[in-house]
């Protein structure tokens, strides 16, 4: 691993480096006008800063190499439990999606949050600390401290910051997230008896009996589902999104769920190959289904951002099934995906905030001709819109098409009622787009909205660049991941080929 | 008498010395009370903080392995040593939170130290019972004391009732146990622990009676369901700091003897008190997660809470391996420190002198108070066993125990019941961070501030150095087997 020796833990910095600025902003006291404004700059030079250093990452990282980079290894909890962290080119894309957006929920909470700012800093700051761990952590136990840490922050940035029913939105996600990741907790435990270490890159190697591996997966699948969300077990996210503050819903869109996903990839297709061709069927179907019922669904809404969040787990319908693919289209597809939908929907949840700062509603039908007094904020929004939709040239198009051309190769059927499902995600995203931006302004309370500030616009541009420059040109990700990918394909198409072997007479 | 002929009729009296120096210096604080009256409570409660430290320092300093004396009847091992400290630091820690009860012009009663030390006494004879005679000792010694703790606050209605209420139960606990203890004694012709497994080989039908009913004893100091049903009562009424006490120390003496007498006298009948162990536990987790839900007054929720860990604590001992006590030890630790820092803030809860105990009097702390509500906060998430808090890691070394040993449905009935007990938890931190506050409560006491901010670090920061308490925890679980 000669390419990536950094003499210092460049992973633990960037992990703890929010935890430090949460530290300095509970060290600048006081909580007047000023004292708000240090919390808010502390935060962002912090998160800036956690960006450069992650940037580091990126530049002494070797993709050629499939395993883990940038090692760390402590021995931690005794026997075979260890602080373990690196990253492969599966995290390294999630790791920085994280740093890369937390600035601008920091930016993007700078005036719509007055009360309590310092806490509500401190709170993200940990938060983005407990993401990052979450993927970059080589140690089951690790990872679920890290994974369900993050519930304590964004409980509090629902139930603190958020809307009128922030209590029922805040307890739904804290307790059925919990729910699903219980059961994991003992799923790490039995693979830790049946291996003797929680040690990630050794648990791949370990060979884990069939029995263990079917329950092993339903256990991790609980989880995973739950934070994903698939369908039947996404009824949280609608509530969370709607009633999380914009940088919360922001988050809650753009990184938490892609842990349910990462989880997948990370731990369900390596650890458990004869498991996940079992349940291939099951999860096909379910990704199916939310592709076109949550669709259906979203068609129906008249609160702008219970709509986006019904695109989400639509979105994330195309993910499960090209991870479940198993081939590299799909695989890659699905990392793609992630990342585009992470910079897609966080942007798309920065626009409705920003009508959100204005109104202080999220009626669709409140809405309705904003181009002729939001030409700026018009434009922006429709190349999200679009992206959504996963129009040829944005990065949405990129994730959407190869993991349905890993699809095809695996299921026809579900590749059909997958791409039926593209056709319904245009009907609601240009149907939304129609009601709030399109049309004559008519409502009185509209007259004398205001277009982009100078700090809106920072926020958006550089995602909407990102979004052209992910559609245009995807090498940079794709060469990123490509390497651990292919190993990932292989060794599961090798796994699965041993025991269809076995299985002949 | 020098450090080689310290022995009374035969036997070495060093390895019982700290207990020995712990019930000497109870007398003489007794005469020291006595003689200087109710003025002296302050300087007799501070000798008695004192006189633990003194005795936890003797316990660590005895000579390493395992001494016995009084013929097998009274053990000191690691298992011992771990559990008596820890029972010393609830005690010491319980009188450091007592200390503004006591300096109330009309409860000014220096039996309180005494009564605590003469307990404490009690607690390490039972965590080194090597027989039933010792074992019913230390219980007895243990239990009168807190009897008259829970009654101590003697003007007010509750607390007598309570303590009146602990003792008519008890007694019939113990009644239990003695009868158990004597059919055990029938069946085996002898109360020594190593010889009833030596003769208890294959068990038979009038020893796991006997088994049954000694368990049904502890099974209520442990205040395990379905002997559980004193603990809300007891804990509502007792004076708060009392409560404290009652939520900490007795429970790691209960436990251990708990411990001790399942793996030491009766291995060969694990099956059996396996069973027993296995219903106790998840009967108490679920009820004690479900019956918190309901409850609007803070002690009464704790007294739940206290109800559903011990449960918790069970599960590592149905196990019944060395990881299984590994896992009881370093969840007793890990909830001693929790429920310590807990008590101190719900003995912080006081607006304008008058304690403010209902639930709903959190509401809005955050606002007022953030540091107190901050790391209450945490210590309820830790409650809760939510990484990466203390609570977390207590709550895996049990499920891992009970992974390992195939007990499969308990594993998932215990973490499904933690998630329901997450629910009283949250609504707790809901109150303090979502709600409109009530107005500020008094300024925090300094020894209570010293607690709090103790515990607070324990629980926040265990994660980053575990080591210590766990290797400790494996030391001590090993030398029981």
């Amino acid at each position: 691993m000669t390419a990536s020796v950094v003499t210092w833990p460049i992973l633990s910095v960037v992990t703890f480096l929010p935890v430090l600025g949460a530290i300095l902003i509970y060290l600048s006291r006081g909580d007047d006008e000023a004292a708000r404004g240090n919390a808010r700059w502390i935060a962002l030079w912090t998160t800036v800063i956690t960006f450069g250093v992650s940037l580091i990452l990126v530049l002494r990282f070797d993709a050629a190499m499939p395993g883990f980079q940038f090692v760390e290894k402590v021995d931690w909890l005794a026997n075979g439990i260890s602080y373990h962290m690196g990253v492969d080119g599966i995290s390294l894309p999630f790791v920085i999606l994280t740093t890369a957006l937390m600035p601008f929920c920091i930016v993007a909470s700078w005036k719509s949050i007055t009360l309590r700012v310092r806490e509500y800093m401190m709170a993200f700051l940990f938060l983005e600390a407990l993401m990052i761990g979450t993927f970059s952590a080589l140690d089951l136990v690790l990872f679920y401290l890290f994974f369900e840490g993050g519930l304590i922050p964004m409980f509090l940035i629902i139930g603190v910051w958020g809307g009128p029913r922030r209590v029922y939105a805040s307890f739904k996600f804290f307790l059925y997230t919990l729910l699903g990741s219980v059961l994991m907790l003992l799923a790490i435990m039995a693979l830790y008896l049946n291996a003797g270490t929680t040690d990630i890159p050794t648990l791949m190697q370990t060979a884990v009996p069939r029995n263990l591996q079917i329950w092993a997966w339903l256990a991790f699948f609980a989880s995973f589902a739950v934070k994903m969300p698939m369908w039947p077990v996404h009824t949280w996210l609608p509530d969370a999104h709607v009633e999380a503050p914009t940088a919360g819903s922001v988050v809650l869109a753009a990184i938490l769920l892609k842990m349910g996903g990462y989880g997948f990839l990370r731990f369900s297709l390596p650890m458990f190959p004869e498991a996940s061709i079992y349940f291939t069927p099951l999860m096909f179907a379910l990704s199916a289904i939310a592709i076109i019922y949550t669709s259906l669904v979203a068609l129906m809404q008249e609160d702008i951002k219970k709509l986006i969040a019904y695109s989400s787990v639509a979105h994330m319908g195309f993910v499960t099934m090209g991870i479940f693919a198993g081939n590299t289209q799909g695989v890659a597809g699905s990392v793609f995906q992630m990342i585009s939908h992470g910079v897609v929907s966080g942007a798309l949840f920065l626009c409705v905030g920003i009508v959100y700062d204005r109104m202080h509603t999220r009626e669709i039908a409140a809405y309705g001709g904003l181009v002729n007094r939001m030409p700026l904020y018009a434009v922006t929004f429709m190349v999200f819109t679009m992206a959504n939709v996963g129009l040829p040239g944005t990065s949405g198009f990129v994730g959407e098409f190869m993991t349905l051309l890993g699809t095809f190769k695996a299921s026809v059927t579900t590749a059909t009622f997958a791409t039926l499902g593209v056709i319904l995600s245009a009907a609601y995203a240009l149907w939304l787009y129609r009601k709030v931006v399109f049309g004559k302004l008519t409502k009185p309370s509209l007259a004398s909205i205001k277009d982009l500030t100078l700090r809106e616009s920072l926020t958006l541009v550089p995602l909407l660049i990102l979004t052209i420059l992910l559609g245009i040109y995807p090498k940079p990700v794709l060469d990123m991941s490509a390497a651990s990918i292919q190993q990932l394909v292989t060794n599961y198409s090798t796994a699965i080929s041993a025991v269809k072997a076995a299985a002949l007479p | 008498m020098n450090d080689m002929t310290f022995e009374m009729a035969g036997y070495s009296l060093l390895p019982i010395l700290p207990e020995l120096v712990l019930a000497a210096g109870a007398m003489v604080l007794l005469m020291l009370g006595a003689f200087r009256g109710p003025q002296a409570t302050g300087l007799v409660t501070t000798l008695a903080v004192v006189l633990l430290i003194v005795t936890g320092g003797l316990i660590v300093t005895l000579p390493a392995g395992k001494l016995v004396t009084f013929g097998g009847s009274f053990i000191v091992d690691d298992f011992a040593r771990f559990l008596k400290i820890l029972a010393l630091i609830g005690s010491g820690v319980t009188l450091i939170l007592s200390t503004e009860f006591l300096a109330d012009q009309s409860r000014r009663i220096f039996e309180y130290a005494i009564l605590v030390i003469l307990s404490t006494v009690g607690m390490m004879i039972l965590i080194s019972a090597g027989d039933l005679i010792m074992l019913y000792l230390g219980l007895e010694l243990m239990s009168l004391a807190l009897y008259v703790v829970a009654a101590s606050h003697r003007d007010n209605a509750k607390s007598t009732e309570a303590g009146l209420k602990y003792f008519v139960l008890g007694a019939l606990s113990s009644g239990m146990l003695l009868y158990g203890a004597s059919l055990i004694y029938g069946f085996t012709g002898t109360v020594n622990f190593a010889g009833i497994a030596a003769v208890a080989k294959g068990g038979n039908i009038g020893l796991v009676f006997g088994l049954v009913f000694l368990l049904a004893g502890l099974c209520f100091k442990v205040s395990a369901v379905p002997f559980h049903m004193w603990t809300p009562d007891v804990y509502e009424g007792a004076p708060t700091p009392v409560t404290a006490f009652f939520a900490s120390a007795p429970k790691v003496a209960a436990i251990a003897v708990f411990t001790r007498v399942a793996l030491t006298a009766f291995p060969s009948v694990a099956a059996q008190w396996q069973q027993i162990v296995v219903f106790v536990a998840i009967a108490s987790m679920v009820l004690g997660s479900f019956a918190a839900i309901g409850q609007s007054n803070i002690k009464r929720l704790m007294a739940y809470s206290s109800i559903g860990h011990m449960g918790f604590a069970l599960v590592g001992l149905a196990a019944g391996t060395v990881e299984g006590v590994q896992g009881v030890l370093v969840y007793i630790a890990i909830y001693v420190a929790m429920t310590l820092g807990t008590f101190a803030v719900i003995l912080t809860m006081k607006r304008n002198g008058q304690p403010a105990e209902t639930v709903a009097d959190f509401a809005g702390l955050s606002r007022t108070n953030p540091m107190l509500a901050f790391i209450f906060a945490m210590l309820l998430f830790s409650l809760a066993g939510i990484p990466p808090l203390a609570g977390f890691f207590a709550k895996f070394y049990v499920f891992v125990a009970a992974i390992k040993a195939g007990l499969f449905t308990l594993a998932v009935v215990g973490v499904l019941a933690s998630v329901v007990g997450t629910y009283y938890y949250l609504m707790i931190i809901k109150l303090m961070y979502f709600d409109e506050p009530k107005g500020a409560v008094d300024p925090m006491r300094i020894e209570l501030r010293a607690v709090l901010a103790v515990s607070g670090l324990l629980v926040i920061l265990f994660f980053v150095y575990p080591g210590p308490l766990v290797s400790a925890a494996t030391t001590a679980a090993k030398s029981l087997f």
